[in-house]
Parts: C-alpha cells; structure tokens; sequence
C-alpha cells in the first residue's frame, strides 16, 4: 500500500499532480489514509469551522455542525442545504431546459436533446450560484436522491469514531 | 441460483463424467448449495492451497492467464474480419466443470458471463446425455435467451478431458460481421423478432474429433452474408480453444490433477473476497440511486420494420438502485426498468450482469484476476418482464448494447460518487459516451460480392471526464477495455466507402471543470458498389450519459446523409468537395459542397433501417463524446483556450458555457482574458440565482403537468410501462409527487399499440427446457 502526503493529495484536489504520482494512485493498491488527508485539504479550501465529514461534489460537502454536532450539506460558500440524509436538491434553485431554445444555450442546433423526450435540470447554490449538478431526465422524473451514505458503517471500515449524530 | 434437481432423460444418462459419479448438474448443485449456505464459493472458508502454496497458486494463475492472453493475440492473426483482427473483437476463457470462470483473457470480457451460461445451459439441460459430451466435442453457441449478448458473438465452447474426466471448459468467442438477419450488418435493425434476428445455435455439437462437422459447415456458411469471414472466425475461435487446452493439458502434467482442481475452485473464491475487499478499500457504503434512458424513435417514415405494433415512439427506462453494504458485498435493483420492446435492444440477465464486468475491470476491480467470483459477491435483481430480462421468447437481441452500455453509464455515476467521498478523485469517472454511430449496411460490395459491414470505428468514442482529468479524446468504447478506431486503409478495404475525411468532432465531450473526451466524425463517400444500402443507430433525441456533479452531458447525435450529390461530377471539374469537419451541424457545412440537386438528410433520426445509397452518396458517422466533471465555470481558462484552438469547442459556447472573455489574433488564433472572465463568471453565477427557481416551488408546477398528462406520447408510455411492472416504482412516483390516490396513468390510454404487453409466452414454458437463472427477478 502506498502513502501519500497532504501535499500530493492537496494537488490532486487542484488537478495539478503530476501524472507518475496519479498513475501511482491509479495502480497502487488503495491508501486508507487518504480520508483523513483528504478531509484535511478541503477544509482548509472553506472558510467556515463546521467538520467535514464527506464530499458530495466539488463544491459540495456533508459537514457536521460546530453548534450541536448535526449533520448537513453545506456548500463551499456556507449555505446550509439542510439535513444530509433529506436531498440537498429540494433546498436549492433549479434551472430546466425545456425547450429548442433553452437547449441552444449550451448545444449547438442538432446536438441537444428534444426536450419532448428529455429536459436538463440544472440545480444551483442559492446563495453562490454553483451549479452542483445537472439531472437529464424525462419530464415528469422524480428528482433524484444521488447518494444516502451510511455514515456509522463508513467509519467502521476506516477504523474511526463516527460522528455522533451519524 | 438456478438449483435445477430433476432432468429429463435422467434415466438414460451414461457413465459421469466425473470421479465423483455424479452427474455434471448434481456436481454443480452441490457448489451452489455449499455457496449458499456458506457465503463462500463451494464452502470454502479458507484457501488452502493458496495458503500452504502460495507460490505453486501463483504460478498456476500466471501460466493460465499468459496462456490466455497468448492463445488470444495468436488466434486473432487467422481472423480476416477488421472486427476481430484490427478491433479485437474476442476472448477466450477458461472455466472449470461447473463452468464457473477461472481466468480470462484480454478482449471482450463481457463472455466471461455469456459462455458460462451457454456451459451452465448444456449442465442443466443433460447435454452429457445427449448429444454427449466426449473428448474432442466443439459446442456452438449463439442464443441470446442463453444470455448471449446478441446473435453476432459466436461462441465454440471445447470440453477438457484428463484421463476420461471432465476437468474443465474452454470458450471462445468472435464478434462475426454477420448473422444473416434481416438487415445486413451485426447489429442490424429492421428485424424486431428473434426469427429475423439471424442464425441461433443453441448450444450445438458442431465439431467431434477436433473436426467441425460437414454438415454444419455447410449449413452455417449459407446462413449468413460473409461467409469468408465467418469460416476464418470459426478457425480462430477454434484455434484459441485448443491452444487452451494444451495449456491446460501440460499444467496438469506439471503441478498435477489434484493441484489444479483445486486451484479452480479456489480461485474463483479468491476472486469473490478480492471484490469485496476492493469494495470496502474504495467505495462508501450506503444507497445510491441512479437512472438511465434510451430514445426508440420507431414512428419515423425512415424506421421500416415489418409489423405495424413496432411503429411506436418508445423510451427505454433503466432505474438503479445500488446498496453498498456494511460487510462490502453490494446488490443492483433495476426495479422500475420498462418493458422489453419491438426492437433490437432487449437484453438477457446474463448479458447485463457479465458486462458489468467489463466496467468495472477498469475501475473497481482493474486487475487480471477478473473470474466468477465477482458475481458471486454481488447480488443483481433484474425483474421479469423488463427489457434487461424479458418474459417473451419472441425477443430480438442484435444490439442489445445499445440499451447496456446506456444503462452502465449511471452505474459510472453512481459508483463514482463513493469514490469522490472518500477522496480517491483518480478514479472518478462521470460516465461512458454512449458508443455509436453503428454503419451498417450491405449488398454487392467493390469486390462483386455479397457482403455486409458494421464500422467499428465506435471503438475509439470519447470517455467520461475524470475528477482530476478531461476524459480521453476519440479512444475507447466501454464493451472493449482496448478500444481502437482501426485503421483507414483497413477500412477502405473492407467497405466501399471512401475517406473523404476523419476529424475531431468539436463539441462533443460534455463540459465541465474537465470535459468529456471528444468523439470524432468521418464522412464516407460510397464508391465501386453494384447495390448498397446502409442505417444509422445511435442516440439522437435523448442522452444516455448524464454528467457528473455539475457537468454536463455529452452532445446528442444528429444524422447527416446525402443522395444525388452530383459529387462524381465536381471531382472530375475540380470543384470543392466536402471533407468532413462539420463542426457547427446548423451551419450545413458540407451542404456547400454539393451539387445543385442533392437531397440531403439532416436531422435528429439516428435510428434507420435500410437505405439505398448510389456511388457519388455521403453518409457522415459520427462517432460520440464522453460526458463532463464539475461545473463548467470552474474550468481552468488555460484549458479553454486550448480547446478553442483546438477547434475542441465553438467560440459561443466557450462564452456561454465556459464564461470566458476571448479574442482573436489575425491568425486566428483564440486568447482568454483571465481578468475580464473572472468578472463574466460571478455575473454568470448571479444569472443563475437570477433564473432559478426554488425546487420546491418548480415541482408544484412540473406536478400540474403530471395531472394534466402533459407530456409526450413516448415519455408517458415508458412511465405507464414502468407502473405495469412495478408497483413500487408506481407508489414512490406517486408519493414523490405528493398525486392524488386515484391518479393513474396506463398504456391503454395512449391510443398506441400494445402487442406483448399483457401476453407473451416465455421461453421457460417450452417443453423440456430449463434456462439458466443466476439473477433475482
């Protein structure tokens, strides 16, 4: 198993590391102690305190609460989506692409879908604009719940105490 | 697990096969009924050999799987087909008597699966009875209700024999360029039933004493377009085979009989505790729900098919539930997937379960010891009825691929975000392109001969972005871990098609903070055919890919094709001609070069059946891009101003989607202002706040449309598909959307065609059959 640095796995959050290092990652069996190496990196990118737990995204996190130790996902600006076991995407702004026109935005002509089969979703931070992520459904589809991570048996695996509100 | 206790023509059976004296389905119960109680391959809580020997372990796998790897780079030398010699389009593996994989080559590894099916049908089904199963017997397989992927991946499957002992299987398989469907090609459309679906071996004796049998040489050659093809596929098929069994032959006589049966039942435990473990070292547990779809456009004038039930706008509905579990094993629940359908498409259980496989040998699991164990580690619910598992015996399989490979796009998705959890950002994948166009077509080719093609330039599509890296440009197809475009010249003389170009097709990889890899476009031009015709298949109304945390899906298709292009005469005036690179399709750039009369089809209909094409005419394929990682606005402004003078990315979208400021020199060559795009990016972000509306709120109205039943035909015929099949995915839509009690929504309404939907007869209710059942359903 290889070990990496806060430094290495630092750039690797930056895509700035240098390839023998990530093709090291890619083949090496995996180091467990990235975690906390990797938990260590994103918090220093945010400015606010609450602990991240998990990363949901980019700009997305699963933080638990200096104030009572609740669990919720928060973006990297601070905004509070809510409790992290209800779906974040409920709390944000969402953008639809329906129509030719809306579709041309971001596609050239023919190379979007028709948005009588297919629409895009585009779920934004309230508060920074973000764009967290783009659902390409059917009209009509649910929005998605992407990931209800068990916390307690996570820590489990990674030999660490859980969180206590998890 | 299939645990089949009675078999007819149990009365007659010769002498086992086995030391044991047990018949070869009573051997392969016990291994399922020991696996079962135990959680471990055939019971085995330790692994002894490889424990107390581990060296001699090693040594046998690593002889097996260079032998494999060998045989399979040997035996694609005899191939004349460009599918299998230039694309690579096989693999050979081993198998022990159960017909459990032990080891397997390099290619395409989705027959781990669908060979041992075929091995696990001839089992249940008292093939040692009849028609026997002796030294130097070939088997040929090809029967998708086997849960062979779709009729074009030929199987010879050769018994191993040590001193009048079955020990083991050896399969091989070749993506042949022909069945003889309806329509020419290997993944033809046209055909909606298995009876137009081409040739169907089920599990036949076609070979004794090392020699293929006359009589199916005969039969099988005159069954198909390219005979010259098939027979020099059926000799690398079987070339592979017997070099395997000599390899196996000389590992016995070195390390022992003894050695090596139990090497091949432990290594398929080895290879069950391996996925676990890579499992718990990688990924999250918990739930992830993810979702796929597939646009069947069958209402179209340019969709002939011969019945009129199969004239319908459909959509194909793959929802997953993956549930990661605290003792790192996990389930796939495709509960709520649509109906099987009046196409090409439909998939066995087999075929959906073995081919994810090939993905995650290239994520989870990157390892040569891919064998059975990593099914046995994971448990896969497939409902009945569905397209991935249908309760018909009517179904057509030709290109089952194309609803797979969409569906395993969200598995990418989904598993990915375990990976970006936990902080493994390197093996982040936002997902496959859906790998097409497919060109396909046939008729008298340059040569005067009856023939057939399907382009496997679709080997080389763009590939998901990656959490740290853009995908990769125009290499590689999620069905074949070596994806390969194939060489021109190859090509050109496989197919009457001329290169008129073969280009990067700019805007293809979905943005995002790295963009999906591009795909790439070639125009061909027919020339020196007597009678043509060729089809489109691909995505073009819907994607399959989504994008992953802010990224973008890839570009959909579009089709591009022109008739009485009045080209053969600008050739001979020296006029222009096109040479690909339509870069902007709204543009018409080749349209430009064109005579006067030219009709020229352009639009979003990917999926054709048979047109005919004259010398002079045009069919572009466009070949797809991957989708995109992390919002757009976060990409690095150097790269963008690579991908515009790359021609990756049009300048308006580099503005629009990218938020850069840019200018251009008078070489033309494209610069950002870092500055000026810092300033356009927050006033992007503030646009969106701007244009967003809280979700809550916009689902009160998208609810409105649902009671209203405002949607197309299409969307609320997958939805009423759906709910016939599962009630669940009816009670948590209906609970989602807070409907009314009585809301319901049923085909019935549509005023569209309904055949198979409320009778069909499976292939289980033929008399003295017993399929294969390795999944929940």
């Amino acid at each position: 198993m290889s070990n990496f640095t806060k430094k290495q796995v630092s750039d690797l959050v930056k895509g700035s590391l240098d390839w023998d290092t990530l093709h090291m990652m890619l083949s090496m069996p995996k180091d467990k102690e990235r975690y906390a190496n990797y938990m260590s990196v994103l918090q220093d990118q945010v400015s606010w305190d609450d602990k991240i737990i998990m990363a949901f995204g980019p700009h997305l996190y699963l933080a638990e609460t200096t104030a009572d130790k609740s669990l919720v996902t928060k973006c990297s600006c601070g905004h509070d989506f809510g409790d992290y076991r209800s779906n974040w995407k409920l709390n944000a702004l969402v953008y639809v692409r329906d129509d030719e026109e809306k579709m041309q935005e971001v596609y050239p002509k023919l190379m979007a879908p028709d948005t009588n089969w297919q629409v895009y979703r585009e779920y934004y931070c309230p508060t920074c604009g973000v764009m967290h992520d783009i659902e390409a459904p059917t009209p009509w589809y649910p929005v998605i719940h992407d990931f209800q991570p068990d916390i307690p048996a996570l820590f489990d695996w990674l030999d660490l105490p859980a969180p206590v509100n998890a | 697990m299939t645990i089949q206790e009675k078999i007819n023509g149990a009365g007659t059976r010769p002498a086992s096969l086995l030391p044991s004296g047990l018949t070869l389905n009573d051997h392969r119960n016990l291994i399922l009924k020991r696996t079962e109680e135990t959680g471990h391959y055939n019971g085995l809580e330790t692994l002894e050999f490889k424990e107390s020997d581990p060296i001699g372990y090693e040594r046998i796998f690593s002889k097996l799987r260079a032998g494999l790897v060998n045989s399979r780079e040997v035996a694609k030398k005899i191939a004349a087909s460009p599918i299998v010699e230039q694309e690579g389009e096989l693999c050979f593996t081993l198998y022990n008597v159960a017909g459990d994989c032990i080891a397997t080559s390099t290619g395409i590894i989705i027959h781990v699966g669908t060979m041992g099916a075929a091995i696990k049908y001839m089992i249940q089904n008292n093939w040692e009875s009849n028609p026997g199963i002796n030294p130097g017997d070939m088997f040929t397989n090809n029967d998708c209700q086997i849960g062979n992927v779709h009729p074009c991946d030929i199987a010879t499957i050769v018994p191993i024999f040590h001193e009048g002992n079955l020990i083991g299987w050896v399969g091989g398989v070749t993506h042949v360029i022909d069945v003889g469907a309806v329509g020419p090609g290997s993944m033809s459309n046209g055909q909606i039933q298995r009876f137009g679906d081409g040739v169907q071996i089920t599990c036949r004796k076609t070979g004794v004493n090392d020699t293929p049998l006359r009589d199916w040489l005969h039969e099988s050659q005159r069954n198909v377009r390219t005979p010259k093809y098939w027979i020099l596929d059926e000799k690398t098929r079987i070339a592979g085979c017997h070099m395997i069994r000599d390899l196996v032959e000389e590992t016995v006589r070195e390390e022992g009989i003894e050695a090596y049966e139990r090497f091949a039942t432990e290594v398929i435990e080895d290879g069950r505790r391996g996925l676990v473990s890579r499992i718990k070292a990688m990924t999250i547990p918990g739930k992830i729900k993810t979702v796929a779809f597939v646009d069947v456009p069958y209402a179209h004038e340019d969709v002939a098919v011969p019945s009129p039930f199969a004239k319908v706008d459909t959509i194909m509905h793959a929802p997953c539930e993956i549930t990661v579990k605290p003792d790192a094993t996990w389930r796939l629940d495709f509960e709520g997937c649509s109906r099987w359908g009046w196409h090409t498409y439909n998939a066995n259980p087999v075929a959906f379960t073995s081919g994810i496989w090939v993905m995650m040998t290239q994520s989870l699991v990157p390892t040569e010891r891919i064998n059975d164990g990593a099914r046995y580690a994971t448990e896969f619910r497939l409902p009945k009825g569905t397209w991935t598992n249908p309760d018909d015996r009517r179904t057509a399989h030709a290109d089952a691929w194309h609803f797979l490979v969409s569906s395993w796009s969200s598995l990418w998705r989904g598993i990915s975000r375990t990976y970006f959890g936990r902080g493994y950002l390197e093996e982040v994948n936002a997902g496959n392109s859906n790998p097409c166009n497919w060109l396909q077509g046939g008729g008298i080719n340059q040569e005067g001969e009856i023939h057939a093609v399907n382009s496997f330039e679709t080997a080389a599509c763009g590939t998901g972005a990656c959490a740290v890296k853009d995908g990769l440009n125009h290499a590689a197809a999620i069905w074949n871990p070596e994806g390969d475009m194939g060489d021109i010249e190859i090509w050109e003389l496989a197919e009457p098609l001329l290169y008129m170009g073969r280009t990067i097709k700019t805007n293809t990889g979905g943005y995002g903070k790295y963009r999906g890899g591009l795909g790439f476009e070639t125009l061909r031009m027919v020339w020196g055919s007597a009678d043509w015709t060729m089809f489109f298949m691909g995505n073009g109304y819907m994607n399959s890919d989504w994008g992953l945390m802010g990224g973008y899906p890839a570009a959909t298709g579009y089709r591009f094709e022109a008739h009485n292009t009045g080209l053969l005469e600008r050739i001979s005036e020296g006029k222009s001609l096109p040479l690909g690179k339509d870069r902007d399709p709204g543009q018409c750039e080749l349209e430009k070069h064109l005579g006067p009369d030219a009709q020229v089809k352009r639009d979003k209909q990917c999926i054709t059946t048979e047109a005919i094409f004259e010398n002079g005419d045009l069919y572009l394929n466009y070949l797809r891009g991957g989708p995109g990682f992390g919002d757009p606005l976060d990409r690095d402004i150097a790269d963008v101003e690579n991908d515009l003078n790359q021609n990756f990315v049009l300048p308006a979208f580099a503005e629009k989607v990218y938020g850069v400021v840019i200018s251009q020199d008078k070489d033309g060559a494209w610069s950002v202002d870092s500055e000026k795009t810092v300033l356009q990016r927050g006033n992007i972000r503030q646009a969106r706040i701007a244009r967003g509306t809280p979700t809550r709120q916009w689902m009160e109205s998208e609810r409105q449309r649902i009671i209203d039943k405002d949607a197309s035909v299409q969307v609320q015929q997958m939805f009423a598909s759906s709910f016939y099949l599962s009630e669940r995915f009816l009670n948590e839509f209906k609970t989602f959307w807070d409907l009314p009690a009585s809301w319901e929504l049923k085909e019935e309404e549509l005023g569209i065609p309904m055949f198979g939907a409320k009778h069909h007869m499976d292939l289980s209710e033929l008399p003295d059959v017993h399929p294969v059942i390795m999944t929940e359903q």
